[in-house]
């Protein structure tokens, strides 16, 4: 069995940063793996300790920057990585569509039965990227799961998952393989890589791939969104903000709370 | 194609969900904007009783899809690819709810029809332009899509709910999908975070984020909350780390809470967190980013360290 998991190395703002154009200047942007991405891969490895002889292969559209982020993902046990990067990739905003089409490319190749993504990227936030995949690959899919059934998935070949839909209520949903499962936060807890995950990474493979390795060309990869303006919006605040060292401040806010009646015995 | 805009409701275990109003103004915003009809489509479960209550104002047609009782994305990307053709439009409108994610991908993938989730405003110039958010929040976009049809889903509580009843034409939908392509089966529900703590009913809620750093360190705001007589609640990383139970996550995934004060300790403010807790009467924010986003809502606040903050806020009330 094949288990394929889409990553991204995503950026995040410093709380103080400036905007150069369409995209926030590079001096305040760290990177990191998606957050979401982390508990995909961990599901993919638990599968993988659960069952015999199940390979586990990350997909990533990045530049080489990125492979420091992948390696993180190798060291926590996947067995190896594919990096799709290509001068026409390079573009302010990549639409779902165009997403999709890369990550076919890279389905049609390696032909896995179960492919597990995030359910959105912490950056731009779509959420959309697996489930277009999986109606691009014809596979059956299932959008913000926060449980899965391992045992019944390796014995049964069906994805036995709950969806966390809004306000407490999960929906529990059976998904024929292959199937691509956009994998929610708390599914499970995330493990460190260990030294020895960390070494036995630095000898995995990450094979970089351009548009034409995967039978693409730059038509193929047109995004139909553009991002035209990036802005700091007009902050909706009128907060009474206190000011001063935090014994003033926590003074200042005790009395209003205490006006509001809180801490009154 | 036609100018039209058809928007897709949603509904659960009975109910429109209240996107689906909100979508009534949002599909009518833009059926002005492009000159078109607004077509709302409701699929699957009590169509005729949702139909009657989608027969809104703004809204010319409303078609219903009567098959199956809940949501199944399979029928559902079957039965909006069929209204697709048969009305023809040049914007499809999802909600951007778990389940608009769910469906609203596939739809665009199938159709071909490029994709904007998460909309918070729109404008329309022979194409749309949408406004949307990165990087939780913190930034605004504008997006603006090449083509004349597209697929949008919107952020629920964007737009005003639709509530003015008035006469729309219900036309039942002939639908007979392809029942070998439904091959995902919901099998039930279930309610989680039951407990013993119902945060719903406090009155005063000290609820602590990812800035607490360590679970170690949730202890201190659990001291404050003692203080102040107050219950400790939380943001989602909180749960999702195992550092308090479910019962005590706040937002869209969580519980709902209109406590009298809500007092917010290193939380960012995340739109599905601030769902959760954008009807508390008083919102207090203590966070060290000047820019983050919970002082858009936030009453009072203090930018500062909570580790240095909180201790003092502690001693003020007496605690421990
Ligand atoms: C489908 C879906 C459903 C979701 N449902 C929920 C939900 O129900 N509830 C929920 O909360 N989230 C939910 N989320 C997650 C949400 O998007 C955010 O990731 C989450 O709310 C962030 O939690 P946070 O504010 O605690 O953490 P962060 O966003 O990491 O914020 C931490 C904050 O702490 C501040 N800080 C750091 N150090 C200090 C310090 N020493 N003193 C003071 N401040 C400090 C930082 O400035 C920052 O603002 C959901 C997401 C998705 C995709």
């Amino acid at each position: 069995m094949k288990v394929l998991v889409t990553v991204k190395e995503v950026a995040e703002v410093e709380d103080d940063f400036e905007i150069d154009g369409t995209g926030v200047d590079d001096r305040y942007l760290e990177y990191d793996l998606n957050e979401w991405d982390d508990y995909a891969v961990e599901e993919a490895v638990q599968l993988q300790e659960a069952g015999d002889d199940i390979e586990v292969v990350s997909v990533t559209i990045g530049p080489e920057r990125a492979e420091e982020t992948i390696r993180m993902a190798l060291a926590k046990g996947v067995d190896r990585a594919i990096r799709v990067w290509d001068d026409a990739l390079d573009q302010d905003l990549l639409d779902t569509a165009t997403k999709a089409r890369v990550f076919r490319a890279v389905v049609e190749e390696e032909e896995p039965d179960l492919i597990l993504t995030g359910v959105q990227a912490g950056d731009d936030a779509f959420g959309a990227t697996g489930v277009a995949l999986a109606e691009s690959v014809g596979q059956e899919w299932a959008a913000v799961v926060n449980q899965l059934d391992i045992d019944h998935l390796l014995a049964e070949n069906v994805a036995r998952v709950h969806r966390e839909l809004e306000g407490g209520v999960e929906e529990l949903t059976d998904v024929e393989l292959p199937a691509v499962l956009t994998i929610q936060t708390g599914i499970n807890e995330p493990r460190y890589a260990s030294l020895r995950g960390i070494r036995q990474a630095q000898s995995k493979e990450i094979a970089p791939k351009t548009l034409a390795d995967l039978g693409l060309e730059a038509g193929d990869v047109e995004s139909s969104l553009f991002l035209t303006e990036m802005y700091e919006p007009e902050s909706e605040s009128d907060a009474t903000l206190f000011e001063g060292s935090a014994e003033e401040t926590a003074a200042e806010l005790a009395s209003v709370l205490r006006e509001k009646g809180v801490g009154a015995e | 194609m036609s100018a039209d805009v058809l928007a897709v409701a949603e509904h659960r275990r009975g109910d429109l969900r209240d996107v689906s109003f909100e979508l009534v103004t949002a599909g009518r915003e833009l059926a002005d904007a492009t000159g078109g009809d607004l077509h709302v489509a409701v699929i699957s479960g009590d169509v005729d009783g949702f139909a009657e209550e989608l027969s809104l104002d703004g809204v010319d047609v409303v078609h219903t899809v009567d098959y199956g009782e809940e949501f199944n994305h399979d029928v559902y990307v079957q039965a909006v690819e069929a209204l697709y053709d048969e009305v023809d439009p040049t914007a499809v409108v999802m909600p951007n709810s778990v389940n608009g994610l769910d469906y609203a991908p596939a739809v665009a993938e199938r159709l071909a029809l490029p994709l904007v989730t998460d909309a918070v405003g729109f404008e329309w110039d022979g194409a749309l332009t949408a406004t949307r958010e990165m990087y939780g929040s913190k930034v605004e976009t504008t997006v603006e899509v090449e083509s004349e049809r597209v697929a949008v889903t919107i952020r629920g509580g964007e737009w005003p709910a639709e509530e003015t009843h008035d006469g729309a034409e219900v036309r039942a939908f002939d639908f007979e999908p392809d029942e070998d392509a439904i091959r995902s089966t919901v099998t039930g529900f279930e309610e989680v975070g039951a407990g013993d703590v119902d945060i719903s009913e406090a009155e005063v809620l000290v609820s602590v984020g990812r800035g607490i750093e360590e679970e170690e360190n949730i202890e201190l705001v659990q001291r404050l909350a003692d203080a102040l007589g107050a219950t400790l609640s939380s943001s989602r990383p909180i749960v999702d780390n195992g550092w308090l139970p479910k019962n005590r996550q706040v937002g869209q995934s969580g519980k709902v809470v209109t406590p009298k004060v809500y007092i917010a300790v290193g939380i960012s403010g995340a739109v599905q967190h601030v769902a959760g807790m954008k009807g508390a009467e008083t919102i207090v924010a203590i966070n060290t980013d000047p820019n983050a986003p919970i002082f858009d809502i936030a009453d009072y606040g203090i930018v500062g360290d909570l580790f240095e903050v909180v201790p003092e806020l502690i001693e003020e009330f007496g605690g421990e």
